[in-house]
């Protein structure tokens, strides 16, 4: 029985804020879950409540490093360019900081006075981890301009980066931006984690299927 | 007069700066554009649904406006490193007279003397262009104040005798210049306790306020107190830091636990109001013994239900469903308990009686102007006085 509080359409669909995110309905469903929707959720109350500390940090930290206004270049005339791309005064960028849970899951905030570039690193346990987040953030990468806040290439080290300019703080609310992207990380997570159980189901079929001949 | 709210570009745009002409009748606004917009007040209700007049001479966004209370002259800087002075000629229109600032970045704050026969633009290029009129050339013609500077200016200010100018900077100092002009001068200008030498581009006193171990940030906003013995700034530490010209010239540093402040102004000798990055404005005060102290937030606003009173069960209910069904979320409550719903972007006087401001405006990131009453804000919250 499909529960009222879910769409069809895979998670994503619905907990991005469509203010100022237009997330496009491409995201596929996954394939097919064979656990009740009630488990599921269960199951993701549990990790969200461990996650919390860890995502109240990070909110902190976004909401006092986005205090950003516009700034044209010093080197170059005419320009303004995010200085934490640019890099080309010291003094314009801040000192960069990491917040971290344990060591995959960490997020690398670096800041500057008309920029800033949010990096997040994304649980991997095993290898399907390792291969449904890569899969799953080449695709979100791929589709940049579509989010407007996320940036074409991660940072090394981390899975997924996000540059937001002193442009993207004068269209949309600063609150909801650091909104956006706290949801983003309860969600990649959860995101993935249905995957591979998804995944795991699938496999068992078939292995079942494949067996019955023998 | 209470508290006025005004929105006058529609859609709403970003107000990156804004000023105000002598008797308050028009608004001369930079709303995240190269082009400046000047609205005109009716009677009591300002005229938002087109601008009066529209100065569009700039190709890049611009960042500062001022307008000459007397002279009645609006001097507007850019990011495409020019400056024009507009004069209202005729009655009919208003006319620009390019400024030769003579720098190859971008312009990044402008203002007239109090006397409004110079103005200081301070730019990216890490010079303060000191502007004044040449009429044998028909032009603005200027000098440049350079020595110690080694970043952006981020903002500037005159001392009330027309003769010393304070800039702030992305290199985390304050420093405080004579730029009195000799063809300028009427007058040879008095010494003041800021300093004595009479020579152009003469740096008196380099400041910089301490935050723990390290410099304080950036440095975005920065004025004379009325009689022009305090120098007050705001960081991007968080911190607004107070220096008085005849006390050994110490900086006082008043750490604030809350988001930086963007702009700064004095409401009287003994008080200081600051706004920025959390919305809100906030006083500071001087107590007696000469400290300077957080006092509170000014923006006291009530958060306003989302809809007209509190749902009954069923219909609140629905509108959860509602909302989940068509957004996926659940409540659509964006906005800040503040009035402006963005970062502030500056403050101004608005009415004064001697040193004394009786209002203020601020503008906002929101695209919002709002006129602040201090009387209005000391009857709201008991026991406050702002003097």
């Amino acid at each position: 029985m499909p529960s009222p509080l879910r769409r069809p359409g895979g998670r994503f669909r619905q907990t991005i804020r469509p203010e100022f995110a237009p997330w496009p309905s491409f995201f596929p469903p996954p394939p097919f879950s064979l656990l009740s929707p009630c488990i599921l959720s269960l199951a993701m109350s549990a990790t969200t409540s461990a996650l919390r500390p860890y995502l109240n940090a990070v909110k902190a930290s976004l909401d006092a490093s986005l205090c950003i206004e516009n700034f044209p270049s010093q080197l170059v005339e005419r320009h303004n360019k995010p200085e934490v791309e640019a890099r080309s005064s010291k003094e314009d960028l801040l000192t960069p900081i990491v917040v971290s849970r344990n060591e995959n899951e960490r997020v690398l905030i670096e800041s500057s006075i008309n920029s800033v570039r949010i990096s997040i690193s994304i649980k991997q346990i095993d290898d399907i981890d390792r291969i449904l987040c890569h899969k799953l953030t080449r695709f979100l990468m791929m589709r940049a301009e579509n989010f407007v806040v996320l940036r074409r290439k991660a940072i090394a080290g981390y899975d997924i980066s996000f540059l937001i300019t002193n442009f993207h703080v004068e269209q949309m609310y600063k609150h909801k931006l650091v909104d956006f992207i706290i949801q983003f990380m309860e969600d990649i997570d959860k995101e993935i984690s249905e995957m591979k159980l998804s995944l795991n189901a699938r496999a068992r079929i078939c292995a079942e299927e494949f067996l019955k001949h023998f | 007069m209470s508290t006025s709210i005004t929105q006058f570009v529609n859609p709403p745009a970003p107000v990156v700066c804004f000023a105000y002409n002598k008797d308050r009748t028009m608004i001369a606004i930079s709303a995240n554009s190269e082009k400046v917009f000047i609205y005109r007040r009716n009677g009591a209700n300002w005229d938002t649904s087109a601008p009066a007049f529209v100065l569009a001479e700039h190709d890049k966004l611009v960042t500062g406006i001022d307008w000459a209370p007397e002279s009645n002259r609006i001097v507007t800087c850019s990011q495409d490193r020019n400056a024009y002075v507009w004069s209202f000629e005729d009655g009919v229109a208003w006319r620009p007279k390019l400024v030769l600032l003579r720098i190859n970045r971008a312009a990044t704050c402008v203002r007239w003397s109090p006397d409004e026969r110079k103005i200081a633009v301070a730019s990216g290029a890490r010079t303060i262009s000191i502007c004044y009129f040449q009429p044998q050339h028909d032009w603005w013609a200027c000098r440049h104040i350079k020595k110690p500077i080694r970043s952006t200016i981020l903002s500037l200010d005159w001392h009330p005798n027309s003769v010393l100018v304070a800039a702030g900077c992305a290199d985390f100092t304050v420093r405080v210049f004579f730029a009195g002009i000799k063809e300028v001068e009427t007058a040879r200008p008095e010494p003041t306790p800021w300093g004595s030498k009479l020579s152009f581009d003469t740096c008196y006193h380099e400041f910089r306020g301490a935050c723990g171990t390290s410099a304080c940030g950036w440095v975005h906003s920065v004025k004379f107190s009325p009689d022009g013995n305090t120098l007050a700034w705001v960081s991007h530490s968080s911190s607004v830091h107070f220096v008085t010209s005849d006390e050994g010239a110490t900086v006082q540093t008043v750490n604030f636990n809350g988001l930086p402040q963007r702009s700064v102004i004095w409401a009287s000798d003994n008080s200081v109001i600051a706004g920025g990055h959390d919305a809100n404005i906030h006083l500071f005060t001087r107590g007696h013994d000469g400290q300077w102290a957080y006092v509170r937030p000014l923006d006291a606003t009530e958060k306003k239900s989302s809809s007209a009173g509190p749902a009954s069960g069923a219909s609140a209910a629905m509108n959860m469903f509602r909302q989940l069904d068509s957004r996926g979320q659940q409540e659509t409550d964006t906005s800040l308990p503040t009035v402006h719903q963005n970062a502030i972007t500056q403050l101004s006087p608005y009415e004064s009686s001697g040193s004394r401001v009786t209002a203020f405006a601020s503008s906002g990131l929101d695209g919002k102007v709002v006129v602040w009453s201090i009387n209005s804000i000391e009857s709201s919250m008991a026991g406050l006085k702002i003097a």
